[in-house]
């Protein structure tokens, strides 16, 4: 039994740390945010030579040939700095289901641009009514002479506004919510008939809705077989999920640890509010919530080693859910112990609270994941 | 990162399962349900004696004094197979409380005397610390030991204090010195309850039973060879006692097992014919508990990993009381509302066939007596205290 990171998993933990210690501090962050395109291309230029981008991906492509443990030990670290660069929507979900894929041409044509900073890539599964549900896509892929014409329009699109290349979900037949019938298509942000509109988000990132008008693709850049992407999707998802739920705990444990320094600072009644008793239990109650977390965390990333996907897919639904009843716990308390200060845009406790809220809207919210915890769990 | 076990370890657990199947006899658990509760003493006795024979009656001792020499992985495994086959822990007062205390800082003779009979179960003990003005702050004690010669004469109230009604032994704090810091001039003295001027009374409580006692001294002669280490050191004695009843508090296992009878019993139970369990609030309610405990359960590992390594138990392993009683008491909770208002039904005048839910007397119970769980061994907002002050520094 073993809980620590190996030697590597360490020393790209340790180098992601250093990084948001020494390069990205909150004054840099927000003049990133506030520049036009939101990121900063040098900085993807530095995460491409440390070798961060090609965590996910196999050796014959020039990648890590790193497991979820190494993704989750980069994004633990990437949440504790709110990085905006887009690692998860890019490297961690586009990057992950093309790592997933049997299409070999599209993933040598694709991953080698991925691992050296050339491709920003992102999904382009959500639509405006689909809210949580991956199977419901009115998006359609009509079968032409030796490809498909995708029509549709996604919406919220993560970092669409920077993407390259997008992953898009499409319906190739049966009805809107049926699971069968979806397929997944490599489709350059670029190809006529490709719309992006940008926007930013409440967490600093931005996203676009994308519109696909007649958008000729072949058929060699089907991620995998016609009709089965949503297969792709469920095979990759629980990465996904415990990605953002690293990058969920490394703003946890950074609002924690601010939250209770700052109670040690802040004088009021001739005393620092940290002597109060009220607020000392507030504080253990949050920093149970961030050791639960990490717990949960920690479950997946060993059922993820041991290919039990059944009880993978359990945990990993009751992961997302921690996250998000424990990070609105530690967010509002932030909030909260913080006082007038922590109401205030200029410091950075808000932004932290903004991301965590939008992980948790991310790939479903506590509720929804509780509720395929229990469809799992409890039904004949 | 992985939980894989090694092949020894496995075989281990392995010859726990057998031997649990084999030897323990499941009528036992009835004894400690059943409404009247009177034969819980003699169903222990019975399951130490037969863990006593095996080696195994005592893991956390050291070698030399009958423990077991297991590896930490060893304990937590033996552990864990005890809370999943719905097997009692052994009566923590002597094994697990005195025994530690008399073997790090009693004498030679107080180990000889006292120990072997700990171990075969010859001598019941309880616990004499809280008083009526003295629970959570338990430093405050009053009952006094006045040194008269040979004798400590000892005059006062211990209070809660669990099955002193079995009791051959008591181990109390007493104050021998006043007029310093509270936590100052207090001994730990060990006192046979069958000197006269002891007085056990018995305590109800709101589960109708009768597991607490009061227990009054009025000129209570102990010998002094009773006195364990120096006289006025007490308190650091039993702060390290302390310690060692914290770390086993998640009782993970036992929780796991409980949820897993609830599951059942929710899809035996029904409203409007349909079964509970396929209630979406119920279900939502059963699963803001497993979460807990799923994640609980990676707690308690990653605590027990840090030992296993040698290290100290890391700032996780606080929280395992406040976490571990907190699920245990949802699990009450949920398992009395599943019970409805069969659950308020007494069992003096009928029996839980007539009744139709055989659960509902238990559910009563466990619920009512299971509020004592975040008030014992450090009330939890002590607990919270102490990961304020240790862990968070504040």
């Amino acid at each position: 039994m073993n809980f620590d990171f190996t030697e590597e998993q360490t020393m790209i933990k340790d180098s992601v740390s250093r990084f948001v210690r020494d390069e990205y501090d909150f004054d840099t962050r927000r003049k990133i945010v506030e520049s036009d395109e939101g990121i900063s291309r040098e900085f993807w230029s530095m995460f491409a030579e440390l070798g961060w981008l090609s965590v996910p991906f196999a050796e014959e492509y020039g990648g890590f040939g790193g497991t979820v443990d190494d993704i989750a030990a980069v994004m633990e670290e990437l949440g504790k700095g709110i990085v905006v660069e887009p690692y998860a929507s890019t490297v961690v979900v586009f990057g992950g289901l093309l790592a997933a894929s049997d299409n070999a041409a599209l993933k040598a044509e694709v991953i080698p641009g991925i691992i050296d900073g050339r491709c920003m890539g992102s999904l382009a599964s959500t639509e405006a009514q689909s809210r949580y549900e991956m199977s419901d896509v009115a998006t359609t892929a009509t079968a032409t002479d030796g490809g498909f014409n995708i029509n549709g329009e996604k919406t919220v699109v993560a970092n669409g506004g920077t993407a390259d290349k997008f992953i898009v979900t499409a319906r190739h037949s049966g009805e809107q919510f049926d699971r069968a019938g979806i397929s997944l298509f490599l489709i350059e942000a670029s190809a006529p008939g490709v719309e992006v509109k940008s926007y930013k988000m409440m967490d600093g990132q931005s996203a676009a809705t994308v519109t696909f008008k007649d958008v000729m693709v072949p058929a060699g850049q089907l991620l995998n077989t016609a009709g089965e992407g949503m297969d792709l999707i469920d095979q990759v998802m629980p990465q996904i999920l415990m990605g953002l739920s690293a990058e969920a705990l490394g703003i946890m444990a950074t609002l924690n640890t601010a939250t209770v320094e700052y109670s040690k600072v802040r004088q009021q009644f001739d005393t620092p509010i940290s002597s109060f008793q009220v607020l000392q239990h507030r504080m253990v109650d949050t920093f149970m919530a961030c050791e639960q977390t990490k717990s949960m965390l920690y479950r997946g990333l060993c059922q993820a080693g041991e290919d039990d996907s059944a009880a993978l897919l359990k945990t990993v639904h009751a992961l997302k859910a921690t996250v998000a009843r424990y990070g609105k716990l530690i967010g509002e308390e932030a909030i909260q112990i913080h006082g007038g200060i922590g109401m205030t845009d200029e410091l950075n406790i808000g932004h932290y609270v903004k991301r965590l809220m939008m992980i948790n809207v991310s790939f479903g919210d506590g509720d929804y994941h509780q509720k395929k915890f229990n469809q799992l769990s409890y039904s004949a | 990162m992985d939980i894989k076990f090694s092949a020894e370890d496995l075989a281990f657990r392995d010859e726990v399962r057998d031997f649990f199947t084999q030897e323990y006899d499941s009528s036992i658990t009835a004894k400690f349900s059943s409404a009247a509760g009177t034969d819980y003493k003699e169903g222990i006795v019975a399951w130490q004696k037969k863990l006593h024979a095996k080696g195994w009656v005592a893991p956390g001792w050291p070698k030399e004094y009958g423990g077991t020499d297991w590896s930490a992985t060893q304990k937590f495994i033996f552990e864990t197979e005890r809370g999943l086959a719905g097997i009692p822990d052994v009566v923590p007062f002597g094994l697990k409380m005195v025994a530690p205390v008399i073997y790090t800082f009693g004498n030679e003779e107080q180990k000889a005397r006292f120990l072997p009979r700990i171990l075969e179960s010859d001598d019941w003990w309880c616990q004499g610390y809280s008083e009526p003005g003295a629970g959570s702050d338990l430093a405050a004690l009053n009952t006094t030991a006045d040194y008269a010669g040979d004798n400590y004469i000892v005059n006062g109230r211990k209070i809660w204090t669990t099955f002193a009604q079995y009791a051959d032994w008591i181990f109390c704090l007493v104050r021998t010195s006043k007029g310093m810091r509270k936590q100052q001039g207090i001994s730990f003295l060990l006192i046979d309850m069958n000197t006269p001027g002891i007085t056990v009374k018995p305590i109800v409580t709101i589960d109708g039973k009768h597991s607490l006692n009061e227990v009054l001294f009025e000129d209570v002669a102990v010998p002094t060879e009773n006195l364990i280490g120096e006289q006025d050191k007490g308190w650091t004695y039993a702060k390290a006692l302390l310690a060692h009843e914290r770390t086993g508090m998640a009782e993970v296992a036992d929780s796991t097992r409980m949820l897993d009878s609830l599951k059942q019993r929710a899809s035996v139970e029904v409203n409007g014919g349909k079964a509970m369990i396929d209630d979406p609030i119920f279900q939502m309610r059963l699963s803001d508990i497993e979460m807990e405990l799923m994640a609980l359960e990676y707690t308690e590992l990653r605590v027990f990993a840090s030992m296993a390594a040698g290290g100290m138990p890391g700032p996780e392993s606080s929280l395992l009381k406040i976490k571990g009683t907190e699920i245990s008491q949802a699990i009450h909770e949920l398992q009395l509302q599943l019970a409805s208002f069969y659950g308020g039904a007494l069992p003096e005048n009928l029996n839980a066939d007539e009744l139709g839910h055989d659960f509902a007397f238990e559910a009563r119970g466990k619920y009512m007596y299971g509020r004592a769980a975040t008030i014992y061994g450090g009330s939890n907002e002590v607990q919270r205290n102490v990961i304020a002050k240790a862990v968070l520094g504040l």
